[in-house]
């Protein structure tokens, strides 16, 4: 875990994205606190706090003050926004510059896609 | 109380015909959890035995909140050093140790130092010079957060210690931390066990300050460019290449510094990107660089 080329703040907020984009985590529902998150993952609790930081930032969590940090309402669907206006630089480009490099006719990919994709 | 910061500029440091510390320049920032990385030799002891005043400066400016700390009680009373083994009597039981630690440093916590004892299974009644190195170890560490001091230089404290004596001792540390933020140094050899720990970083390399930086942006300044060699080298062109692999027609370059476009870039010339632990970027910094082999 965390061991990607990205700041480990990034990769923590990052992580919690996915958690909330999976539904892992729901709406309203409390997130690790800060203190938690950096003893439990035994990492700087500042680097943690700018993750948090971030996230709320973002409206992706919101913090109640002496309580805790709770995922906002619309979150998930904010970061499905996101995501989907990102799909095709950040998923379909790379697709698309890996099959040029290995001369694979655009026709070919939607085929493979239109036919079920991976499955 | 959010800890000490410490200023320093131009510290030379001479044993003799040595020279310890080459000029060099860095700051701490208060209330935070520093790491000061470096190879056997490179000077992180005699910083820190500065910083403590338990050694003299040649030349140079320190400061510690503001005031130089040679000959400085107040500093000086509110510094904590701890050294490789501990600097307690070797003879003494530890308890007593302890004890007149409590009476002379207002900060210490005898509940906390009661409590980690528990935890690193230290017996009261022991005298250090009797412990293996690991327990030895472990009583510099209750030492060092028990006191609970503004500005807290552990000096390759978890030497010898066990990998479950270790990961207490990350726990102790950022648990009491979190409590009583202050200014922890902290120094090791362990770096990939200790680098989530840190938020700030300082290089030394033969007496010389290599980088000072912010943990993460450190970490990520450093990345693996792997792919077919000519795509790997045209990639690289003009940039701080510290190491370099070659398997047939595939090639790795370690580079330091990142540029906007690299991910697109990478993608374009079928190139993949990874990460380089601190650990990597560390022994890369600090060795000589390979020179380049004629083919």
């Amino acid at each position: 875990m965390f061991d990607g080329r990205d700041p480990l703040y990034v990769q923590i907020a990052d992580q919690i994205r996915a958690d909330v984009l999976s539904g892992a985590l729901k709406e309203h529902e409390q997130v690790m606190s800060t203190t938690q998150y950096a003893t439990t993952f035994r990492i700087n609790p500042a680097t943690a706090a700018k993750a948090f930081t971030e996230l709320v930032d973002e409206g992706v969590l919101y913090k109640q003050r002496g309580i805790g940090m709770f995922v906002a309402p619309g979150a998930r669907e904010q970061l499905l926004t996101e995501k989907r206006a990102a799909f095709f630089a950040k998923v379909v480009d790379p697709v698309a510059a890996q099959a040029k490099v290995l001369g694979i006719p655009v026709e070919d990919v939607i085929e493979h896609l239109r036919n079920g994709g991976p499955r | 109380m959010s800890g000490f910061g410490v200023h320093v500029r131009d510290l030379t440091v001479r044993f003799d015909a040595t020279t310890a510390l080459d000029a060099v320049s860095f700051d701490i920032r208060p209330g935070v959890i520093t790491g000061l990385l470096g190879r056997n030799g490179s000077g992180k002891t005699t910083a820190l035995s500065v910083l403590a005043a338990f050694l003299r400066k040649t030349s140079g400016t320190v400061l510690v909140d503001g005031d130089e700390p040679w000959e400085n009680a107040r500093t000086m009373g509110a510094t904590t050093l701890v050294r490789e083994s501990g600097d307690m009597t070797p003879e003494r039981p530890i308890a007593e140790s302890l004890r007149m630690l409590a009476d002379r440093r207002e900060t210490f916590d005898t509940d906390l130092a009661e409590k980690l004892l528990d935890t690193f299974e230290l017996e009261r009644t022991s005298r250090p010079y009797r412990l293996s190195r690991g327990k030895k170890s472990s009583f510099g560490i209750v030492v060092g957060i028990a006191s609970r001091s503004p500005l807290t230089l552990l000096d390759e404290v978890h030497l010898g210690m066990d990998a479950p004596a270790r990961y207490a001792f990350y726990d102790a540390l950022l648990a009491d931390w979190l409590e009583h933020p202050r200014t922890i140094v902290l120094s090791s050899h362990l770096i990939n066990e200790v680098e989530r720990l840190l938020e700030d970083v300082i290089v030394l390399h033969r007496g010389s300050v290599l980088t000072q930086s912010n943990a993460d942006a450190l970490r990520s300044s450093g990345m693996t460019v792997t792919g077919p060699s000519d795509a790997v080298e045209a990639f690289v062109v003009g940039r701080d290449v510290v190491a370099r692999q070659r398997l047939g027609g595939t090639a790795q370059a370690t580079v330091v510094g990142t540029l906007p476009d690299d991910e697109q870039n990478a993608r374009l010339g079928g190139l993949e990107l990874g990460p380089v632990p601190l650990q990597d970027l560390f022994v890369h910094l600090t060795e000589r660089r390979p020179t380049e082999v004629a083919r």
